[in-house]
């Protein structure tokens, strides 16, 4: 298998992480050798078995539903690059 | 008070207790040795005008029943500290103040200690020698230009320098372990559920775990009893019956039987590695244990099967790095561009590498083929354990295929690199607890650490056999100061 660049371009999208050729070419290369390290997964039949979906086997607990952190806006805005006091504030999104 | 620093946790709260030393003259020494030594590059964030005021607070009404009474201790920069600046070692979180507290911290500052500061890691806890952290590299305090490990390098660093008397990590795949083999410090990573990852900056959640870090098993075991509790605020949080470690330790492990796993007998394995495994098993005996061959028939898939399965977790974790709800944005012609362009300048080049094969083995049509294949292998990794603790109490391995390497020297193949935590990753994959203890010097004086791994929930077992290893080991680390002019 193969990693190419337009693969790269497509992950990129996904990922929401701008990529130049430049950059595009370094990675499809580091990937390839990562997925080539990964590939020895296929040497492993699994077909009967499942998958591992916790190493705890517990399940999980209940608790009521109730509302412990109480006005608490201005924590929650206090870190935020861009904001007008009272919601968060991002590029204009409709013409 | 050169001398404070070179004492144990251990020693230095008997010392406080009794009156010997105030909670202001440790911590005055601390920073002061931390001042001296800048070029480790251990800090991300120093807080030292707001440490010596605690410990003058805490001198004015001491409260000697505590655990930790006015300990000075410096922490991985992974743990959110509110109102301190926490970074996770990137860019995107440079400006990021918290405004709550980890519940790890949370339980440390209760038992009386106080925050020195932020210890440097690699960005998102993603690296093996601390290179890949926004704030640059580490320095080992075991020789110049020789990496510290990682991800938790600048605790290893900060902890073997004597800058802190103790420290906490995070361990991943290896990130507490590693570097503390590097370092010839004590790192233990307990059992996933044991101790609670509320406000610990999030890579991988199936496979995340804070633990101490120490100059020996005893303070290790201290610190591990303070930090582990059940917390309602971590659903994956485990309600168990939690030791107390420290006071329940013992060297006595007579009958205890030490499995010897072959695959982790590697290719290419150095051999030091393979002699100091040998002095291990020997030193198991004369402890009167038994070592016992076994098997783990699934070792060699186990960092195939990491390479999918964290970064399959962090491309999820990580894409609320997004410039809008909190730390660095980029400008953008529009929203979407603000994300692409905020993301890029914002994370590394590994944790973009690690975003990138999560995105791409989550993605529609890679699923099956990568991710659960995965996630099938991880439950052959699981069962491999659950049958050979059929026979045996412990298993004892390296911790690590090689000594700490130069700066540099594995930064441009990151197969090389990940090729460090070929025996840690399959403890977290299997959510295991694991110490590494300093067990001996490579040829080039730098220190080697053997790995005890244990059942779930039985900490007290691996630190009881690291304790009585410990004494006949002997360690010595050969810390000659040279950073300090």
């Amino acid at each position: 298998m193969s990693i190419d660049l337009k693969t790269i371009k497509h992950i990129s999208k996904l990922s929401r992480i701008s990529v130049d050729e430049k950059k595009a070419e370094k990675l499809a290369g580091d990937l390839n050798s990562i997925f080539e390290f990964i590939e020895k997964l296929n040497e492993l039949k699994t077909d009967n078995v499942g998958p591992l979906t916790s190493v705890a086997e517990t399940t999980l607990k209940l608790r009521p539903d109730e509302v412990k952190s109480k006005n608490i806006r201005e924590q929650i805005i206090k870190n935020s690059p861009q904001d007008n006091e009272d919601y968060f504030v991002v590029p204009k999104v409709i013409e | 008070m050169s001398d404070i620093t070179k004492q144990s946790l251990t020693e230095l709260v008997e010392n406080i207790k009794n009156k010997n030393l105030s909670s202001t003259d440790v911590t005055k020494a601390f920073i002061d040795r931390s001042e001296k030594s800048k070029e480790l590059n251990a800090y991300v964030t120093e807080d030292f005008t707001s440490a010596l005021d605690k410990a003058k607070k805490f001198d004015q009404k001491p409260n000697l029943d505590l655990k930790l009474p006015g300990i000075p201790m410096a922490v991985k920069d992974l743990f959110c500290t509110k109102d301190v600046k926490t970074t996770a070692g990137s860019k995107i979180l440079n400006n990021f103040v918290p405004t709550y507290e980890s519940t790890v911290t949370e339980n440390i500052w209760k038992e009386g200690a106080i925050l020195l500061g932020k210890l440097n890691c690699d960005e998102f806890a993603m690296g093996s020698s601390n290179e890949t952290s926004f704030f640059g590299n580490v320095q080992n305090p075991i020789d110049k230009d020789l990496v510290p490990g990682g991800s938790s390098g600048g605790s290893a660093s900060a902890v073997a320098g004597q800058l802190t008397p103790i420290t906490i990590g995070t361990d991943t795949g290896g990130s507490i372990r590693q570097p503390a083999s590097f370092t010839g410090t004590v790192g233990l990573k307990p059992t996933y559920g044991s101790c609670s990852r509320y406000g610990i900056v999030a890579f991988a959640s199936s496979l995340d775990q804070a633990g101490p870090m120490a100059q020996n098993v005893k303070d290790c075991a201290l610190l591990q009893e303070v930090i582990s509790t059940y917390d309602p605020k971590d659903s994956t949080s485990i309600d168990f019956k939690r030791n107390q470690y420290s006071k329940e330790l013992t060297n006595n492990i007579k009958g205890k039987k030490i499995g010897i796993p072959k695959e982790y007998r590697v290719d290419g394995m150095p051999k030091e590695i393979e002699d100091l495994w040998q002095k291990g098993i020997q030193y198991i005996k004369d402890c009167g244990a038994q070592t016992i061959d076994i098997s783990l028939p699934h070792t060699s898939y186990a960092l195939p099967t990491y390479y999918i399965v964290a970064p399959a977790e962090a491309s999820s974790n990580l894409a609320r790095y997004d410039g809008v709800k909190y730390g660095f944005r980029a400008e953008g012609e529009n929203l979407i561009d603000m994300y692409e362009k905020t993301r890029s300048e914002g994370f590394g080049a590994e944790v973009q590498r690690r975003i990138m094969i999560g995105t791409y083995v989550l993605s529609s049509g890679y699923y099956d083929a990568y991710y659960l294949k995965a996630q099938k292998v991880r439950k052959l990794i699981k069962n491999d354990f659950d049958e050979a603790y059929k026979n045996v109490d412990a298993i004892l391995t390296p911790s690590t295929p090689s000594s700490a390497f130069k700066i540099g020297e594995k930064t441009n193949d990151p197969v090389s690199m990940y090729l460090n935590d070929i025996f840690t990753v399959p403890v977290n994959l299997a959510g295991l607890p694991g110490i590494s203890i300093p067990a001996g010097h490579d040829s080039k004086g730098y220190p080697l650490g053997l790995q005890i791994i244990g059942k779930a929930f039985d900490e007290q077992n691996i630190l009881n056999i690291a304790f009585a290893m410990e004494e006949k080991i002997n360690f010595k680390n050969k810390i000659t100061d040279w950073w300090i002019k």
